[in-house]
């Protein structure tokens, strides 16, 4: 059995890269990784170490468009079973065009492995629900949910071929791309330290920082405070907004209505503090502190620092 | 400038998600519809803008059945001109993509825009085999889009951070926050919106790709374990060593 795997290669090579690898070696047979962008050969031998065969990057295609990739992708996929995304930007651009092009059936948001009828477990209903879904078609696109499965180390690097395709002229420019620094994007994160209307205002996030730096972990807020202005729109979690699904999600002064559970109740641990026992998220959380924010974050940090000094 | 809007109907968001026949079907037993909220918040609402600004004729597109309409008048009371339903029950993103696709084709539109995704569904596909199928560019997942003459300039999200790319007309847009801002039919819209226009299509389409073979529901969480917020050291050493997540 052949399958393709696509990633990105830009920047550093992300863990969503490490799973969607992990992934298709885990459906059995050969694992082809297809990349684009200016990351170095001597990088993306290492996926060899999570089950690659081997990596073809082709330095003629340089930007995002989905349209060359797609059409790149779909001259390699002559007798391939599978082919795997992350359902990141990309995934969610590049998989659907793929899908028409190709007729194979798109399996979109997977969070595990097939099941033993071949259906996919998918998220659905913004995290209210999982379906399992089965393509109908001889070839299979699948895209893969950040944080859906653990990456393996179980070999040695693969040997990269640079090859230069061009697939025509773009049709998207890119102008400028403006990224935050340092910041850790939202839907790869790990551990989420995120904040509501409870905190009364923009200025006192400086708390919410502390504790996510102390973590490591990437920052959110519920839908209000976004649409206030408090916080960027880009850290709205629910089910209008970026749905996550980390090890650890810590809420604070968020009273968990139903559409901003919907999108973080995939989160392995859930911890809540809040003042108002009543609050309808002390029923979705695993740890659960009833009190004032502006007194238990800072506390809070503290004790996570003592451990990470002790450690 | 002709734009055509995709709009699919959703449970609202305070629906119960259940599911029946052996937990194959969604449960819509008491369930009302909405517009997907990406589709008319951001989608539709920047059409209109679009619409204001420069001028536009806007149709809304549904591929869906005769129940479907209420949401559809909904859209026109926003302010859509006319709307468009492919008479078919949905029944995989490939069908429903292919027969929107199929319809423009002949239609002559320079933007076409749907949500990023729906929020029952999640697939974020329907864009991307729309441009697809029209052999269009496509831009996923944009929070900003400005119109110059044959050219829009958008920003999209992409992992980390925002890109903000330029692309000639025609071209399919996926739709997500920041784009546009909630608008609330007035009196007069709804009114105006039980005359304009709404055709009804015959289906061209009858191939699906792939199909649900049972949903679940997520397990119930056990119940939760409160912490003295005194006693921080607590909930870290819970942290480590019983959830192992730090
Ligand atoms: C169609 C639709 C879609 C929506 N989508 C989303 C979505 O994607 N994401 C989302 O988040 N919301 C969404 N919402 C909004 C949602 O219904 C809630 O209104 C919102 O999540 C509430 O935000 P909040 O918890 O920050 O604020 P509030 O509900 O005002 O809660 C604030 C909480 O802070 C607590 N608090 C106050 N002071 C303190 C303190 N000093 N210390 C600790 N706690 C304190 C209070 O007890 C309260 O529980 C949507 C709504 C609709 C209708």
């Amino acid at each position: 059995m052949k399958n393709l795997v696509y990633i990105n290669g830009n920047g550093h090579l992300s863990k969503a890269a490490f799973e969607v690898v992990t992934y298709a070696k885990k459906l059995g047979g050969n694992v082809t990784v297809l990349a684009t962008g200016k990351m170095d050969s001597s990088l993306l031998s290492s996926l060899g170490a999570y089950g690659a065969t081997e990596v073809l990057i082709n330095r003629g295609i340089t930007g995002n468009d989905d349209q060359q990739i797609a059409a790149w992708i779909a001259s390699k996929a002559s007798e391939v079973s599978n082919i795997v995304f992350s359902h990141d930007f990309q995934g969610k651009a590049i998989a659907p065009r793929l899908s028409v092009r190709l007729k194979a059936g798109l399996i979109a948001g997977a969070v595990s492995l097939p099941e033993t009828d071949g259906s996919v477990k998918v998220n659905v209903f913004s995290g209210k629900a999982f379906g399992f879904v089965k393509a109908h078609s001889a070839q299979r696109i699948i895209s893969l949910l950040p944080n859906s499965i653990a990456p393996e180390e179980i070999g040695n690097s693969c040997p990269v071929s640079e090859i230069t395709e061009e697939m025509g002229a773009t049709t998207v420019r890119v102008i400028s791309v403006k990224k935050p620094e340092g910041a850790i994007p939202l839907p790869e994160a790990e551990m989420v330290v995120s904040a509501g209307r409870g905190l009364k205002g923009p200025e006192h996030w400086g708390m919410i920082e502390s504790l996510a730096n102390s973590l490591g972990a990437a920052t959110a807020c519920s839908r209000p405070v976004a649409d206030i202005g408090w916080r960027p729109h880009h850290e709205h979690v629910g089910q209008t907004g970026v749905a996550i699904r980390p090890n650890l999600y810590i809420a604070v002064g968020i009273s968990g209505a139903i559409q901003h559970l919907a999108g973080v109740n995939g989160s392995k641990v859930i911890v809540v503090v809040n003042t108002d026992a009543e609050a309808p998220f002390f029923k979705a959380a695993d740890y659960g502190v009833v009190g004032d924010a502006f007194e238990v974050i800072p506390k809070l940090t503290e004790a996570i620092h003592k451990f990470k000094a002790a450690q | 400038m002709k734009i055509l809007v995709c709009i699919s109907k959703a449970p609202d968001t305070t629906s119960k998600i259940a599911f029946t026949n052996n937990n194959s079907a969604f449960d819509e037993n008491g369930v009302q519809y909405i517009v997907n909220p990406y589709d008319e918040w951001y989608a539709l609402v920047r059409a209109l803008e679009i619409k204001e600004t420069s001028g536009a004729d806007v149709t809304i597109i549904t591929v869906g059945t005769s129940a479907d309409e209420a949401i559809m008048r909904k859209a026109l009371a926003i302010g859509a001109d006319e709307a468009v339903r492919i008479d078919a029950e949905p029944t995989d993103a490939f069908m429903v993509a292919s027969e929107i696709s199929n319809y423009a084709k002949t239609q002559g539109f320079d933007l076409v825009l749907t949500g990023k995704e729906t929020i029952n569904f999640n697939g974020a596909q329907i864009g991307g085999m729309i441009a697809e199928g029209l052999n269009s560019p496509y831009v996923s997942i944009a929070s900003k889009l400005d119109v110059h003459g044959t050219m829009l300039t958008l920003e999209r999200e992409i992992t980390g951070g925002v890109e903000v790319v330029e692309v000639a007309l025609p071209a399919v847009v996926s739709c997500a926050k920041g784009m546009a801002e909630q608008r609330i039919p007035n009196m007069r819209g709804i009114m105006a919106a039980r005359t304009k226009p709404l055709q009804v299509l015959p289906s061209t389409v009858t191939e699906a790709l792939t199909s649900y073979v049972t949903f679940a529901s997520p397990p119930a969480k056990s119940s939760v374990k409160l912490i003295d917020p005194n006693n921080m050291d607590e909930l870290v050493s819970l942290l480590h060593n019983e959830a192992k997540v730090i």
